[in-house]
């Protein structure tokens, strides 16, 4: 590889197939205690409706081929053990082990959701005490931590607001939105039965807050700011805009997704935010898990407390802790049992690691990815250029002219051995280059960051090809997205195969076909 | 601070580069008023041995020692070593949504082995990459439905989890859906004749659990009929996914909506769990969340990718199939590694030891004078028992023998109030259900 890519070489490593195409009948891989009771045979126990053999097509292999097939798996995956994502609002920052630790003691991770109340204490206590630190971390009053991931929480906090403006007679009929917002709130708005207005930034990227003064009608139930915006710029006017909504009788919900610029410095509580919801897996820590599991908590003022989604969290006589579902104005269950428990041990813990200091790690974040702005500005278009916060956004406007976009930039960002900042959103900046480092990153890597940033920008100057067509190093490059989407496999289907021997056994050797020489970059 | 890889040098070197005097500067865009003057009133900061302190007092304080007959949803499995060593290793565990394949083909390759799984397991032709879990898999279900359907009205079983009736209704009161209990009969299940007199032709989706929350199976596909007769779809939904290690598949249903936690997911206090989505090809538009498809690179290469996400919130915003996002891949990788542990003949064996043990505690229960079985119908590992006297008598006597006796049914069902759930799974040891028996005996034999 080109000497001007210092943070990453090539490496050979495993190929592997789909488990499916191990299998043989006999091989198994993990084996069950004998059965110390009568053996029932299922076909009299059920009758017709029993399963006679074994799920068709299921796996067949031993313990050490699974630890070889995941294993092999995992090293074709880039990871934040490896090194930064610095994809923006995602907040990629590191996964603390001890959080995985404590999530697998026993006596927490074998917990019954029913088993007795009085057996649950130390279960509950640990709901109650991440509840009182959310809380004093965003200013608000009450909070429920049952939605399962953001998207959830945004749902959540909707219906809350609807349950109180429907208590007053008139749940309204519209939700504004920024045209800035991340996609799940304006679906989110429509599952809550909701219309959405989308509504333009202004030329600095901010809610116009002089247009929203028409906007807000008494059909208006709520505004969905998120703040820091998705451009990593901070609603100055955010008090206003609360104000305003308040004054027709409608409410501010925040997307709490770039609290990694607040924690421990400002409060949305104090800022006129009535609901907001918090993502766990991205200012809290827990492991994004190539895509999961995740926890929304949603934080909210006093007068949306009744609403609140149900079991609740209260505290009896001697200070014993019990979970509640009866509430008359709640707006109903939005989950099974009690939130995602594990997801919630990990932030508390997390939590508990930094305590007061945790106004450290926001400084960190702010200051990585204003050091990177710096680096970067001049050599990438800035199109708003208000103070960045945790993170920043350009675009490609200048690497265009070449024929080269952000999407491009990003694959050969793949070969200096980083995984690409977020591309192509906002959508009000078109070509845009989403970026935040978190404060998981060093001074080494950031700098490693800029001078990648910087070397593609020159190759997108001196050489556009290169860039155009890149990744050059990974294992697979470019795949056929439209045919995927064109003619869906969406599983593993050896009947489809069958029909064609030639097929099957090319599909079955696939992955041993010699990987052609790749010219080095 | 430990997670943070900056020296004080290094903070004011970076300072300097930027043209700032203190990191306060950088905060300026925040109006001086509701910057925070002073620190957060936070516990800590803990060392590491300091927090693992702290979760092990909690863990103290919960059930630690004490053996379990419950399940209602959320059921105790064996799980291989194997399943933490994997989804522990920090490519897995540290990784992030596969929107760049190339450097994801780790995650999506696993993806798609779960979504196969999950199509074998339910007889389906295509599931999702995970929902967040049986409940809200089931009200999705019920919305995809709709959608597919076009029809407002939804008919549910009574025997369907009562926390997933919940969901749905907190689900449908804003999209208008109408949402109508169906009865169970005597039998256990659903009640056929109440289910055809309800039908009609504005009927999106009919809703059937099985086994359902009494543990009894429903019959799948006589349901089906029923239900196609009136142009509506049956959603099946599945709480204990074991049960499909000994029971035929769900392939009639048009939907299905699983609860994975059974496959290598420990209970955690309710969470975090995996939630699947499994229908026939033809309604795969309408499907949320994510897929991961296969395709073929530059060279010719396979591989795979996420597709179909012109159906997701991300490209469709306001006209998505679903406002899910993040969901519950590592929990997926979870049960995709257990499930390939325990293999064909595993998972055989494991439903089998349930059928066998449960049954083996039924008949040990039914021996105490005055405890029946409640239903008729044939059950997988939980069933329901009527006792002589109050559940929550017996089950505080348990307690003290350090048993959580069956689960009283009477709060979700007010006409079942002497009734109980049992639940009995491989974990079980016949010591276990005898000693059981042997405490309820007792307690039933004391005096009034």
């Amino acid at each position: 590889m080109s000497p001007k890519i210092k943070k990453a070489s090539r490496h050979t490593n495993q190929n592997e197939g789909l488990i499916f195409e191990k299998s043989s009948p006999g091989k198994r891989g993990f084996e069950l205690p004998p059965l110390d009771v009568p053996s029932v045979d299922p076909a009299e126990a059920l009758g017709q409706i029993h399963r006679s053999e074994g799920v068709a097509g299921f796996p067949e292999v031993s313990e050490i081929e699974v630890i070889r097939h995941f294993t092999r798996l995992s090293t074709w995956n880039y990871a934040i053990d490896l090194g930064m994502y610095p994809l923006g609002s995602c907040t990629m920052k590191y996964n603390p082990r001890v959080n995985e630790f404590v999530a697998r003691i026993d006596g927490i991770a074998t917990e019954h959701p029913y088993q007795p109340q009085e057996l649950s204490q130390g279960c509950l206590k640990i709901l109650r005490l991440l509840e009182q630190c959310l809380l004093e971390i965003t200013g608000m009053d009450t909070i429920t931590l049952q939605p399962a991931a953001g998207a959830q929480g945004e749902l959540t906090g909707l219906l809350l607001i609807r349950a109180y403006l429907q208590k007053q007679g008139n749940p309204r009929k519209k939700v504004l939105i920024p045209d800035s917002a991340h996609g799940t709130n304006p679906a989110t708005a429509v599952i809550a039965g909701y219309e959405v207005e989308n509504i333009k930034s202004e030329s600095h990227g901010q809610i116009d807050v002089d247009k929203l003064r028409d906007l807000v009608t008494p059909d208006v139930a709520a505004l969905m700011i998120t703040n820091p915006s998705t451009l990593g710029i901070f609603e100055q006017r955010i008090p206003e805009i609360a104000e305003i909504l308040h004054a027709k009788g409608a409410l501010l919900y925040m997307d709490g997704a770039n609290m990694n610029a607040l924690a421990g410095v400002a409060r949305p509580g104090d800022l006129g935010v009535d609901v907001m919801h918090l993502n766990l897996h991205k200012t809290f820590s827990t492991p994004h898990g190539g895509g999961g599991p995740g926890a929304g908590p949603v934080a909210m003022k006093k007068i949306l407390e009744p609403f609140r989604p149900v079991p609740i969290l209260v505290e009896k006589e001697a200070g014993r802790l019990a979970l509640e579902s009866v509430r008359p104005d709640s707006i109903g269950r939005v989950k099974a049992f009690s939130g995602n428990f594990g997801v919630l041990v990990r932030a508390l813990a997390y939590i508990l690691a930094y305590g007061p200091g945790i106004r450290q790690a926001t400084e960190d974040a702010v200051l990585n990815a204003n050091y990177i702005r710096k680096h970067l500005e001049g050599v990438y278009d800035l199109p708003y250029s208000l103070p960045s916060m945790h993170e920043v956004v350009f675009s490609d406007a200048h690497q265009k002219k070449n024929g080269v976009s952000t999407m491009d930039i990003a694959k050969r960002l793949i070969d200096y051995g980083f995984h690409p900042y977020t591309t192509a959103f906002p959508l009000i900046v078109p070509g845009a280059l989403m970026i935040e480092p978190t404060e998981s990153e060093s001074k080494e890597e950031c700098d490693l960051f800029i001078d990648a940033m910087r070397s593609i920008a020159e190759e997108a100057a001196t050489n556009p090809d290169l860039v155009k067509t890149a990744p050059h190093s990974t294992r697979v490059r470019r795949l056929d997205e439209v045919g995927a989407a064109r003619k869906p496999i969406l599983r593993w289907d050896p009947a489809r195969q069958e029909s064609d021997p030639s097929a099957r056994h090319k599909a079955k050797h696939k992955h041993l076909e010699p990987t052609p020489v790749i010219p080095t970059a | 601070m430990r997670y943070l890889p900056k020296s004080p040098a290094e903070r004011q070197e970076m300072l300097s580069a930027i043209g700032a005097d203190s990191i306060d500067e950088l905060f300026s865009s925040i109006p001086e008023r509701y910057r925070l003057r002073k620190a957060l009133n936070l516990p800590g900061p803990f060392s590491e041995a300091e927090i693992i302190r702290y979760f092990t007092e909690r863990a103290g304080e919960n059930s630690l020692g004490y053996t379990s007959f419950r399940g209602a949803g959320v059921y105790n499995h064996l799980r291989s070593v194997v399943t933490d060593a994997i989804i522990q290793r920090g490519e897995f565990l540290t990784s992030y949504t596969p929107y760049q394949a190339e450097i994801s083909q780790g995650t999506l390759q696993a993806i798609f082995e779960f979504q196969t799984l999950m199509c074998q397991l339910t007889g389906q032709e295509v599931a999702n990459a995970s929902m967040w879990d049986g409940s809200t898999a089931t009200t999705e279900a019920v919305l995809m439905a709709e959608r597919i359907t076009g029809r407002r009205r939804v008919l549910v079983a009574r025997s369907l989890h009562p926390e997933y009736r919940d969901v749905l209704r907190t689900y449908a009161k804003n999209s208008g859906l109408r949402v109508e209990e169906i009865p169970y009969n005597a039998s256990g299940v659903l009640d056929h004749k109440a289910l055809q007199s309800a039908l009609r032709e504005d009927v999106a989706a009919v809703v059937a659990q099985s086994p359902n929350f009494f543990g009894a199976v429903e019959p799948v596909a006589e349901l089906a009929e029923i239900a196609r007769a009136a142009g509506s779809l049956l959603v099946v939904a599945i709480t204990e996914g074991v049960s499909l290690g000994a029971l035929r598949p769900p392939s009639e249903a048009d939907i299905v909506a699983m609860e994975g936690q059974s496959f290598g997911l420990p209970p955690s206090y309710g969470g975090p769990f995996v939630g699947v989505i499994a229908s026939r090809e033809k309604f795969v538009r309408q499907m949320p969340g994510r897929l991961a498809g296969q395709t073929t690179d530059l060279e010719g290469r396979r591989g795979f990718v996420l597709t179909l996400a012109t159906r997701e919130q991300h490209i469709r915003r306001e006209k998505a199939t679903s406002n899910i996002c993040t969901n519950q891949a590592l929990c997926a990788l979870a049960a995709t590694v257990h499930l390939t542990l325990l293999g064909k003949e595993g998972l055989r064996e494991m439903a089998q030891q349930n059928l066998s043990k449960a049954r083996f505690a039924l008949a040990e229960l039914t021996k105490i004078p005055g405890v029946r079985r409640t239903f008729d119908a044939p059950f997988f590992n939980e069933f329901t028992l009527e006792f002589p006297r109050s559940v929550k008598l017996v089950n505080a006597e348990l307690l003290r023998e350090k048993i959580v006796g069956p689960m009283v049914l009477g709060a979700s069902y007010p006409e079942l109030t002497k009734h109980a759930l049992v639940c009995v799974t491989e974990t079980t040891t016949r010591a276990d259900i005898e000693k059981l028996a042997g405490a309820v005996r007792r307690t039933l034999e004391r005096p009034l």
